[in-house]
């Protein structure tokens, strides 16, 4: 004898640990199966781009740390592009150097969060997490030697950096890229091939090529399912064509492939960060522009491959010495373009490792 | 003008454009392609199956008010051709601004046209669940727009920085 089953609603969040911040689910369940999932989002909404619209374009750079809040340098590189870009404004060639530096620790430093947080979902609570941590802080550490802060950095400025790092950044840095290639084998150990890992990672919240494109999935998400696409590669910036670095992908477009890439990113930046270091040159760190900019009228879209990926910045001119129109590409709200895709059918758990995978800020979905 | 390095210029998406949807294209310049907004989903639906065009991925979708006309912008990315296409649909009707919505061709435009029209009040045809995302359901206006909670004559800041004309420079 079969009982009839009746779907009954769910309630998850916004203050739940597996949504990463405040971030509402709304399931509709059938028994275990998911049948319809809604995302309710807005409750970090600050409304960035009205705000911007008052300010100067360089008032504005501190938003952008706010957005991604775990990515600052990532949304300060994008936006300083966007606007020189716009005004015409060259950079010199330490700012650029260094504004790769900054950025890949940035990546680093996300990614270690991201996939410490994913583990967690996963069902390894904390350890792995606290392991990451530890080299999150020695980045959050060299961040806040070199700007004082370790979050909001507001550290990259129109025309280059705000600062050059003090002396004491060097040897910390040193040993920081020195070290990591070996804490990053000691976190493959731990939980690559981890059977634990794999049974609630494999073969969960699969994504095809096909799908990831159309869905306009960017970063590790749509290279976890296989499709080489970096735009450090395709469109370099701040001239990442002069680093020897490889773009990991995924297989299988599930939410272990997912992990993968981001471990394997790890491992890349590291790369490129010694590549940086070795080839730091001396000079200026930063243009001098005009206290009030005041570009031409005319646009400018420009986009940095930060760590949830593709993190473009609209930004539209009319003369005035503050935008017309700022817009934020969210990599982490158009990433779930596809969330119900990958939760309908499934059961609770493996949505709640697929929603981990796909590494949401929700400072940035809200803006 | 500032554009993208992998950017194709207007002129070169128009020609082709031309040829399969007939009177799409009202003007191209050397950034974009604007088209008539009730044409955009077909315009969208070509760039995508086109194979030279090879639009595969819509990256970046938002809307611009312009006092008197909304600019919806849509940049296409390529990911095989690596190139970028930026169409814009301009929409001359300020209080209830519409147009197609592109959710057909792109899953991706789902969450951004709910975004644009929680935001901006641009309504997108076809979108299958076209509702605030942000601001609840019954918020008064959309706050993107020029006008919400504006005060006539006011301009935000001063006209001018103190010290502008003797070259200050931003530190």
């Amino acid at each position: 004898m079969t009982a009839a089953t009746e779907p009954y609603v769910l309630n998850i969040g916004p203050q739940h640990p597996s949504t990463h911040g405040v971030f509402r689910l709304r399931v509709v369940m059938d028994g275990e199966r998911i049948q319809d999932v809604e995302m309710v989002v807005g409750y970090l909404h600050r409304s960035m781009e009205k705000l911007a619209e008052e300010r100067t374009y360089t008032q504005n750079i501190p938003f952008t740390d706010r957005a991604d809040y775990l990515a600052a340098m990532s949304g300060n590189l994008g936006y300083c592009l966007a606007v020189e870009r716009l005004a015409g404004v060259e950079v010199p060639e330490r700012a650029s150097y260094l504004r790769v530096i900054f950025a890949e620790l940035q990546r680093i430093a996300s990614h270690s969060m991201a996939n410490g947080t994913f583990v967690n979902d996963a069902g390894a609570w904390q350890t792995p997490l606290m392991y990451m941590f530890r080299e999150r802080e020695r980045i959050l550490d060299l961040f806040e030697m070199t700007c004082g802060a370790r979050l909001t950095t507001n550290y990259m400025r129109i025309g280059g950096v705000a600062f050059d790092p003090p002396e004491e950044f060097y040897p910390a840095i040193e040993s920081l890229v020195d070290e990591l290639p070996e804490r990053i084998e000691e976190y493959a150990e731990l939980l690559v091939d981890n059977e634990i890992l794999l049974a609630r990672g494999r073969g969960v919240g699969i994504i095809s090529a096909e799908d990831a494109i159309n869905g306009s999935l960017v970063g590790p998400m749509l290279r976890g399912s296989g499709v080489p696409w970096d735009l450090r590669k395709a469109e370099p910036y701040c001239g990442y064509d002069r680093f020897d670095f490889e773009i990991p992908v995924g297989r299988q477009g599930d939410a272990y492939d997912r992990f993968l890439v981001r471990l394997e990113e790890v491992r890349q930046s590291t790369k490129i960060i010694r590549q940086a270091l070795d080839g730091l040159p001396s000079g200026p760190h930063k243009t001098q522009i005009p206290l009030a900019l005041r570009p031409d009228p005319g646009e400018a879209y420009a986009r940095v491959e930060g760590p949830r990926g593709e993190l473009g910045f609209y930004v539209v001119s009319d003369g005035g010495s503050a935008p017309f129109r700022f817009h934020i590409r969210a990599p982490s709200l158009i990433n779930l373009s596809l969330l119900r895709e990958m939760a309908i059918g499934a059961s609770l758990p493996d949505a709640i490792v697929a929603l981990g995978s796909v590494d949401i800020v929700v400072g940035e979905i809200d803006r | 003008m500032p554009a993208g390095p992998r950017q194709l210029s207007g002129e070169a998406v128009a020609a082709p454009v031309a040829a399969a949807v007939p009177d799409a294209i009202l003007r191209a310049t050397d950034e974009w392609v604007e088209v008539r907004p009730e044409r955009i989903a077909d315009v969208l639906r070509f760039l995508h199956d086109d194979a030279d065009l090879d639009a595969r991925q819509l990256s970046n979708l938002c809307a611009v008010d312009r006092h008197d006309r909304f600019e919806v912008v849509y940049h296409l990315q390529s990911l095989d051709r690596n190139h970028q296409i930026v169409v814009k649909a301009i929409v001359g009707e300020h209080d209830e601004p519409s147009l197609p919505s592109a959710t057909a061709v792109y899953k991706g435009a789902l969450l951004q046209e709910r975004e644009v029209y929680d935001l901006m009040g641009v309504r997108f045809e076809g979108h299958p669940d076209l509702r605030r995302m942000f601001l609840w359901e019954g918020y008064p206006g959309f706050p993107l727009r020029k006008d919400f909670l504006q005060i006539p004559e006011h301009h935000p800041g001063l006209p001018k920085f103190p010290f502008e004309e003797s070259g200050v420079q931003a530190r």
